[in-house]
């Protein structure tokens, strides 16, 4: 019913979205939450193309991608609040002490 | 019909995801995003993959956008959030990439992938939890154990990381 190009499509959408947020945004909190928005995208992929070729292989794949991701957002949030207890700021543009 | 759930499921998809990315404030954006995570959970309901439209609902909406919502709250981000002034670039470049793969997937050429669902796709032998199920448990059963402690590991480093340091404290 629904072709697969649609499913790949969506996909790409959802990814660009993602990585535009990555690129555009300044809060760290909202670069996490773009980064989650391009793991999805992935996992719609994968499940899409699970569906279309009858292997299982696929959703198992999405299933260790959820549990990374969720992994990602503890360490990821645990990292946030450590800056944000030593430099009060959650603005990217202020964490430059490498910049030479 | 499928057809008419698949439009309406990725077109809520796609706008809140691009709500995510523009809105200022950033509760807004945890929750547009809550909204985005069931919608996908109903795509794939509609691929029939239950077990992981439930693991998606219960992993992502009900743990990971919890997480969020706490620290969003925790720090008590104010709805200062300018955009970059790399903007225009961004969207320029997020623009070439949407038209290089659109442009890729639209391409009619003759290839052996199927484009349709295989016929006779409906009718499941097992269903989604057990296939699953069945699948982890033996052939992947090595990535399981590793993906345990994966979670191991980020739940000792998140602990260590947010954690005050005790002994400048008592001193």
């Amino acid at each position: 019913m629904v072709p697969l190009s649609y499913y790949v499509t969506l996909s790409a959408i959802v990814f660009i979205t993602g990585v535009v947020g990555v690129l555009i945004r300044r809060n760290i909190i909202i670069i996490l939450l773009s980064v989650e928005l391009m793991l999805n995208a992935t996992n719609i992929n994968f499940v899409a193309y699970s569906y279309y070729f009858q292997n299982i292989a696929g959703q198992v794949f999405v299933f260790f991608a959820l549990t990374v991701a969720a992994a990602e957002v503890a360490v990821g949030l645990a990292i946030i609040i450590a800056l944000y207890r030593s430099r009060s700021s959650i603005n990217v543009d202020e964490f430059q002490l490498l910049k030479w | 019909m499928g057809l008419f759930f698949f439009y309406y499921l990725a077109g809520v998809i796609i706008l809140t995801a691009l709500l995510v990315v523009a809105l200022r404030n950033p509760i807004y954006s945890v929750l547009s995003l809550l909204i985005m995570f069931f919608h996908v959970a109903g795509l794939y309901v509609t691929l029939h993959a239950e077990f992981l439209a439930a693991v998606q609902v219960i992993v992502y909406a009900g743990a990971i956008l919890v997480l969020y919502l706490f620290v969003v709250m925790l720090l008590n981000v104010k709805r200062e959030d300018r955009y970059h002034p790399q903007l225009p670039i961004g969207a320029f470049m997020g623009l070439v990439i949407v038209t290089e793969v659109l442009l890729l997937a639209f391409q009619r050429r003759e290839s052996d992938l199927p484009a349709m669902p295989p016929p006779g796709s409906v009718a499941q032998v097992a269903g989604n939890t057990e296939t699953i199920g069945d699948v982890l448990y033996t052939t992947y059963l090595f990535p399981f154990e590793v993906a345990s402690l994966i979670l191991l590991v980020a739940m000792i480093g998140a602990i260590v990381l947010a954690k005050r340091d005790l002994f400048e404290k008592q001193a």
